[in-house]
Order: structure tokens, then sequence, then C-alpha cells
């Protein structure tokens, strides 16, 4: 399948959903995926948005929806339920129109510091896994990954289930601002999440889709995999007293000759980014 | 026992190594006190400069608190018979509705490695909680993180909040995290803003009246 999809490359994928739920009624500081049991309605409508504006996959909103990240908001069997509501919730809105690739986030705990230990983590991202490929996601996407042995354990627990494996990893740290949180560059990632046996590498999320340029040639000059690119719309600034991000849809789009030029062949859009922005990516390929 | 090599293995992370010239300094009988002030803490002011500067990353800071928290296993009990204070009282955690933790907690780390005693109430906090453990610890110093825009407004209702329970000036307030900017501290009233862990550092240093540090 991702040989097929590579062939008519780049494809496009989806933007952020966190803003999209938001403008949508969910309250400020509630966790989106627990909207998958409550309000299928209206994740569902985000989900039409970008199938609608030209994505031809489209993620889940299952991004925090492990044991470890969902604690205190949703464990038992509810964990498994808010994961196959996303898939099925996807499916739902793409009907043959789009891909379905479902989202895994990271833990947001520190294995380094000892706040998580491996077996949990190994068990988390299996029970996601398990449930967002029996609801039938057509591939999985782990994704916003800082820590190399937290994205690795994650990819093993995709792979398991059979299905294509995106990992992702963020690049917003160190004077350079190109290394994750934990200090790993684009080619070591690359490396290693390829040798994890990862189908295709990627960045998402970061500090801007100018910056996701260079990233990407860095990615991809260190691995023959294909490579998916979700980047923010540049960083958020005040304005009147409101967080915005100021990029237009159309200043994003243009970056889509650089990110493809540099090897991209999934571009979509994270923070910022809403269906208008897929729409005008679209708008950029059908000139090229 | 050079005090100039027990603050490079702080800073190199050498947590056996820390520990050891620790014990090496107290035989020649450097006292506790000097050995915190010379040497730990000023190397763990430096492992926060790098991480400021992206020169160091996450990994490196939590083998530097590690060397830190080594060294002081050897220094408290000999610190609490010399009746050593600590710089200050500082509760810390994420605002309501937000779970990031992380960079919240690297911030405690530098925070506690440069002398302060630091309370961390952890992610998703309640403006109520904040203010319950300020009454409880006596703390003179909030710090407050969101990484959320979406959780701006909550980290503006705990300012409220700590506000209402506490006359002007016996609390401050520090506010940092990926949105928040100097701008919207000074809207929401914060007493100042943080952009990273060691600006954190000489923030609270100023807001508690201590002498910054050269």
């Amino acid at each position: 399948m991702i040989q097929e999809l590579v062939a008519a490359s780049p494809v496009l994928i989806d933007g952020a959903w966190g803003t999209e739920l938001h403008a949508r009624g969910l309250a400020a500081g509630a966790i989106g995926d627990l909207w998958n049991l409550s309000h299928p309605d209206r994740v569902e409508a985000v989900a039409r948005a970008y199938v609608d504006a030209g994505s031809r996959i489209i993620l889940t909103n299952t991004f925090r929806a492990n044991r470890v990240a969902l604690l205190r908001h949703a464990g038992g069997e509810r964990v498994a339920d808010i994961n196959r509501a996303g898939v099925e919730i996807s499916r739902r809105a793409a009907t043959g129109r789009a891909l379905v690739f479902a989202s895994i986030g990271p833990s947001g705990k520190l294995l380094a510091a000892g706040e998580i230990d491996v077996p949990s983590l190994e068990a988390a991202f299996a029970e996601q896994a398990r449930a967002l490929a029996d609801a039938g996601a057509n591939g999985l996407v782990v994704e916003t990954m800082t820590d190399l042995v937290e994205a690795r354990i994650a990819v093993e627990a995709a792979l398991a289930t059979g299905l294509p494996v995106v990992a992702c990893m963020v690049f917003d740290s160190g004077k350079n601002r190109d290394r994750t949180m934990m200090g790993i560059g684009p080619e070591h990632a690359a490396v290693a999440l390829a040798a994890a046996g990862a189908h295709v590498i990627g960045a998402n999320c970061g500090i801007g889709v100018d910056a996701a340029v260079p990233i990407c040639a860095a990615l991809a000059s260190a691995t023959e995999r294909p490579i998916w690119i979700k980047p923010n719309a540049g960083l958020p600034e005040l304005v009147e007293g409101r967080l915005t991000y100021r990029m237009k849809p159309e200043a994003f789009a243009a970056f889509l000759p650089g990110l493809t030029a540099a090897g991209a062949r999934f571009i979509g859009g994270c923070c910022g980014t809403s269906p208008r922005f897929v729409e005008a990516l679209r708008e950029r390929l059908a000139c090229q | 026992m050079d005090l100039l090599l027990v603050k490079q293995r702080v800073v190199a992370g050498d947590a056996q190594g820390t520990a050891a010239g620790v014990r090496e300094a107290l035989a020649e009988h450097v006292a506790a006190e000097t050995i915190l002030q010379s040497a730990l803490i000023p190397g763990m002011e430096e492992v926060g400069d790098l991480f400021g500067r992206g020169e160091y990353f996450v990994p490196e800071l939590l083998f530097a608190a590690r060397a830190m928290s080594a060294a002081l296993e050897v220094l408290r009990p000999l610190l609490a018979v010399s009746g050593y204070e600590p710089a200050g009282k500082v509760v810390m955690g994420t605002v309501q509705g937000d779970l990031h933790d992380i960079g919240k907690k690297l911030v405690a780390i530098v925070l506690a490695g440069s002398g302060f005693d630091v309370v961390d109430l952890g992610s998703d906090v309640a403006p109520d909680r904040f203010v319950e453990s300020v009454k409880q610890s006596g703390a003179r110093l909030v710090g407050l993180s969101s990484l959320l825009t979406t959780t701006l407004p909550a980290m503006e209702a705990t300012v409220r909040a700590l506000r209402a329970a506490r006359p002007a000036g016996e609390v401050h307030i520090m506010v940092g995290g990926a949105p928040v900017t100097d701008a919207f501290a000074q809207r929401i009233g914060a007493d100042g803003y943080g952009a990273d862990a060691s600006s954190a550092v000489a923030l609270a240093r100023q807001l508690l009246g201590l002498p910054a540090r050269t």
C-alpha cells in the first residue's frame, strides 16, 4: 500500500485536530479523545472537513488515547473503546475517499527520568495499537515522539498488528532547533526508526514549515524509506491578547515544492493548520 | 579536593564521581555548605545555562540532577545540623486542564539544583490546589506552567485565585511554557516570565530578593 501511495506522491495528509475540536465547542483543557465517545458527530465533522479539503490520508482523534496519557481521565475498557470509536469515526468520514491512518502519540512520561518503565509503555502501546487495528485502520502513525526508546516501543507495538507504520518525531530543540527534546537529530532518528521497522519515517509539529525543509532533507539523506512531514504553521504569536498562528494557508502551501524537493512523499500540517491549509496544498499541487 | 573538579563532575553528570568528591572534600574539613554553594549549585546553574543555550538536552540535565542528588544525600545530614536554609520554597505546577508535565519538571529540577526547596504539584493542577499548597508550605513563590494556548485562561484564573488568597507582595508568581510570553505574563498580573529553566532560576532569585549569582 505504501509503495502505491508513494508512486502517486506527494500524498496529502490532514492538519490539526485539536483546534478544530475547540472550534466545535471542546472546552479549553479538556481531553479531545474523550469526544470519540461523547460527541462522535463533532469529531466526524472534523474528519470530513479534511477529506472534503483533499486529504488522501486522514488520521484519527486518538493522539492521547494510550492508557498512560489518559490516566485519571479514562481507564479500564474505555481506553480501547476510545480508540475503536476514533477509527470508526474517521472511517465513516473517509468512506472510500481517503485512507485512515490511526494516531498514536507519546505517553507524556519520561523513561529517562524513571517516571515510567518499559513494560508499562509496551503494554500501553500494544493495547492501543491492537484496538486501532481491530477497528479497521489502514495504517498506524506513531507521532510527536521525542525519545527514541519510547518511539521504538510504540513502533514495535504498531508493527505487531501487521499494518503499515509511520514513525515521526518532533525536532524543535537544541541551538539549531533541529533535534528532539532528548537530543536526537533527524539522521539518527531516521536510521534508528528504519531499523526498528517503520515503513515511513517523518517529522511532525516543530517550529514551522520553513524549518521542516532542512529537517526533511536530513531525514531523506539517512534513509531510503519514504518521508512524512506534518509541520506547524510557524510559532504562535500574541495578537491583541490572544495567541494566534499568523501564517496563512497560501504561505504554508508555498513550501510544498521545497518539501517535495527535499524528499517529502506525504505532506500535511500540525498545530495552527486547518482544512483550509489542506485546500491550499491541493491547489498548489494542481498547479505543479 | 578541588571544588572546581566537583563542579565539573556535576556538569558532566557523573553521580559516583560527584559523591566521591564531596566525601573527599568533607574529609579535608571543607564545610558542607561551602561544597553546596561553591561546587554543586554553580554546577547545576551551568547545566541550566547549557540547557537554555541548546547545548545540553534532557538526558544531560537528568544525569546532572542525579549527580546533584547523590551529592546531597551525603551532605543533607550535615546541612541539617549546621542549620542551613534553602534559597527559598517554590510551589510548581502545570495549570488545570494541561497534562504537560515535562517542561515544568525540568524547571523544577534546575531550581532544586540551584538550592531552592521545590514542591512539585505535577500537572493539571486546579487553582485551589495551588492556594492550598502555598498555605501549607508557606512558600513565597509559585511557578505556573502551561503548554497549551487553550489552558492559558486557567493560568490567569490561578493567578487570580492566588492573589485573592494572599495579599500582593506576599506571594510572587512566575509563569512559563511554550505559548506564554512576557506580555501575557504582565497582562494576567504575574510577577515575571521565564523563557527557560535558567532564566526561571534568575527570576526566582530576583523575585525573592536574593542576590544574583555571577
